[in-house]
Formats: C-alpha cells, structure tokens, sequence
C-alpha cells in the first residue's frame, strides 16, 4: 500500500463492496464510450463472424446462421481499466464455446486474437474464452447492442478488463503463440485480469 | 485503425513513483491544470497520459487518467495535467478542491502509443471542450520544434470562458469555435461544430486527432468524413465521465 495522500480521505466506497476489483468504482446507471476509433455503422445484411486459424475446420457465419445457434446470456458485473465498474448488466448472445465445438481448435491452438470489423485487435489465452466465460453477444438488456457500445455485435469476456470484449467483433484467429493486440502492443497488460489488476504490461 | 499494430512496444513506464505539485494554475472556472515534479523522470510523447492514484488512510485507492497537456520538450523532468473538475468526481474534486504546491501525489506512466504526435508528420487536430488537452501537448511540441506547418487545430467550445489555455489560442495554426458564446469581434456565429470549420479539408497524408466527449467525437468523426477525411486515417480519444 502506498502512503496516504494529503488530505484524501474517499469517497468512492460503495455497497457494493467486494464486488468491486481493487482501484474499481461503481459507474451506476452510465456506461462510458471509449474506443480509439470511429464507431462504425455495420449492416447487419453483410455483417460476418469468422473462426479460423489452428482449427480444424474454419468457419464463417452470417448474422442469421449465428442468430441459428444456441442462444447463451451473461448477467453480472463489467470493468474497464479506465477503473469504471458497471453492475448487474445482461448481455445475449451466444457462447464462444458453442463457436469452437463447431471450428474444433487444433491441440496446438493456445491463444486467440480477437479482431473487429474496424481493424481493431486483441489477445486472449484460449482459456479465457473456453468453458462458459465468453461470449459474442447482439443484445444488451433485451434490445440490439448499441454501435457505440460495439453493436451489431461485440466479444463480451466479463472476467477481464473489458478493452478485451473487443467491439464489432469480425473473428477470432486461434494461435500456438501469444500476439499482442492493439492495446497491448501499446502498454496494457496481456491478460488483463481485474482482480489482479493487471492494466498495463509488467503489472 | 486498420493499420497493423506497430511490431514493437513503445516505451511505457509501469510503476508507480512520486509526483511532487510544483504549480496549479486555473484554467477555467472548472479546470485547473497541475505542474508535477516526477521523481523519476522518462520521456514520453505528446498525447500520451498519466495516472494519478490517491490513497486514504485505511489504504482505499482511487485512481484516474489525465492527458498530459504539456510537450515533450518542456523539460526539467515536469509534466501538467489539466483535469476538469466533474460533478461528484472523486478524484477531480480531490484535485481542485485539496491539492496545493508543495503535496505529493502518486503517478504512473505514460500511458498510450495510438494517440500519439512526434512533430513528423502532417496532422489535423480537433477537440471539443476538455478534449484540447492531449491536443496542446501536440500544439506546444510544433510550436517548440518550429513545426507548424505540420499541425491544424481546431477547438470547439460553448464559450470565451470555456476555452483552456486562452492566452495561448488562437494562432495562425489553431482555430476556436464557439458554439453558444462568440467573443466580441467574432464573424462566425456562435454555433456548433461544421464541416466548414474543417477546411481545408487535409490531405491522405494527413493523421487526424480527434478528442471530447463520446458526443463530440461521434458528430465531429460524421463532419470529418463529409470533408474527405478517410475513417482509418482518424485517431480518437473519448474523454469519459471517469471523475
């Protein structure tokens, strides 16, 4: 723990508790827009979703054939590393799991980079997107995910700071190494976990 | 953004060190900027950030990010964040209504190699409100390297009162629009941000900046685009309600 600031006694703490990871707070009813580009208008029409890569069968889907597949929802918490938290949010979608059963990743596979119809990348381990903790979601509280909240539709892995729920999502490439994404290459952290607040590289 | 990520990591310092307040200095009525003395001085680039984390007795932290408004050059191992004092910010009002010259605060960075000018190539700077802090950063590294010829700003606020950094906007090179407040002698009307403040419209070669609010950034990218101005050749930094 650092030493006590001058005068600083906070405010921040909220019943929210330890809900909140460490140097988080509570944004209530806002939900801040941060992306480094311009929000993009996709029509759903050509919008495409790809899994390829180490897989054994590389697969692309179009808004209906993945609107086709088993339908999946998150509820619970999201935080941002700009240190906003935002509590009790419903995404749907559907699982990342039920997209690998399908492409079946390579046993070499161990990373996925994660890439938006903006251009925009990100890294994951395949871990973290296996096993119920990731989505591609379309639906925010029961209505179309907003453009400038990733709309049509976003990677949503709610266990790590959200610049890895990458917006726009187009495809995930499955990888034997770990790649550096957009933020990554310029400072944040590989993983991101919230808990261990891992926000920039070296943390 | 459809450019490949660069191959390399900028140089990013990750750990936290103390900042010693040399100078506050009213900005407007609702931002002050703070001159910080770091323990551990490193280069950084022009729109990159710090962190600032504030820490209470019982060893509860808040933290936010402030755009560093100075440039590169101006050295002495000192950099000034301008933070806007926001309704119910915890850490802005920390800042605004507690810190004095002579406190120590907490520091981490530079933080961000996207949003980032090394006076080398063509730029079109535009901001709204608060979001001309990175921008002066790239303003004042011009204006240091004799590059002006490089560098457009355009700023747009609602009013002469709003308008950071007053004694040094406007220039030959940096515009301000007003949108509800003109000052006297002003020919353009007050009104929101055009296409035609945009003009000329710039080049390919051109990197656009683009910084404000979520808003801001939305209808300034919609003019940007009318004008010319390739999606993929704009940058953007949302400034958030992050208190």
């Amino acid at each position: 723990m650092g030493r006590p600031t001058r005068g600083f006694f906070g405010r921040g703490r909220r019943p929210a508790g330890d809900r909140l990871p460490p140097g988080q707070y509570d944004t209530g009813a806002d939900w801040p827009v941060l992306s480094a580009e311009v929000t993009p208008r996709l029509d759903t029409a050509g919008w495409t979703f790809t899994v390829d890569g180490l897989v054994e069968r590389p697969t692309t889907w179009t808004w209906d054939e993945i609107h086709a597949l088993a339908p999946s929802s998150y509820s619970g918490d999201i935080h941002c590393v700009t240190t906003w938290s935002k509590l009790d949010v419903t995404f749907a979608g559907v699982s990342v799991d039920t997209l690998l059963d399908v492409a079946r990743p390579l046993p070499e596979a161990h990373f996925v980079l994660a890439r938006s119809h903006t251009g925009y990348t990100t890294n994951l381990p395949l871990a973290d997107v296996t096993g119920g903790k990731a989505w591609v979601v379309w639906d925010y509280e029961g209505r179309p995910l907003p453009a400038e909240h990733g709309g049509p539709a976003r990677l949503l892995v709610p266990h790590l700071y959200f610049w890895k729920s990458a917006k726009w999502v187009s495809g995930l490439a499955l990888l034997a190494e770990d790649t550096p994404g957009f933020w990554e290459v310029n400072g944040y952290h590989d993983r991101g976990d919230p808990w261990l607040e891992q926000r920039y590289q070296g943390d | 953004m459809t450019e490949p990520p660069r191959p390399s990591r900028p140089p990013t310092q990750t750990g936290w060190q103390a900042a010693t307040v040399v100078d506050v200095r009213q900005e407007t009525a609702s931002a002050k900027t703070f001159r910080l003395a770091l323990e551990r001085p490193g280069p950084f680039r022009a729109g990159q950030h710090y962190v600032v984390r504030l820490t209470a007795p019982d060893g509860y932290t808040a933290s936010r990010s402030y755009s560093v408004a100075s440039a590169p050059d101006d050295g002495g191992g000192e950099i000034e964040l301008t933070v806007e004092l926001l309704e119910d910010g915890e850490v802005s009002g920390y800042l605004h209504e507690v810190v004095e010259p002579g406190d120590r605060l907490e520091v981490r960075g530079p933080v961000g190699g996207w949003f980032t000018w090394d006076a080398d190539t063509p730029a079109l700077l535009v901001g709204g409100g608060s979001g001309v802090v990175p921008l002066m950063s790239m303003l004042r590294l011009a204006r240091m390297r004799r590059r002006e010829d490089l560098i457009r700003l355009v700023v747009s606020v609602r009013s002469p009162a709003d308008l950071y950094y007053a004694d040094e906007l406007p220039g030959p090179e940096a515009r301000v629009v007003y949108s509800r407040e003109a000052p006297p002698g002003e020919s353009r009307p007050p009104g929101r941000l055009t296409a035609e403040d945009l003009l000329p419209a710039p080049d390919r070669r051109t990197t656009t900046y683009l910084c404000g609010s979520a808003g801001f950034v939305e209808a300034a990218a919609r003019l940007l685009v009318e004008v010319g101005v390739p999606v993929e050749r704009i940058r953007v930094e949302r400034f958030g309600p992050s208190g």
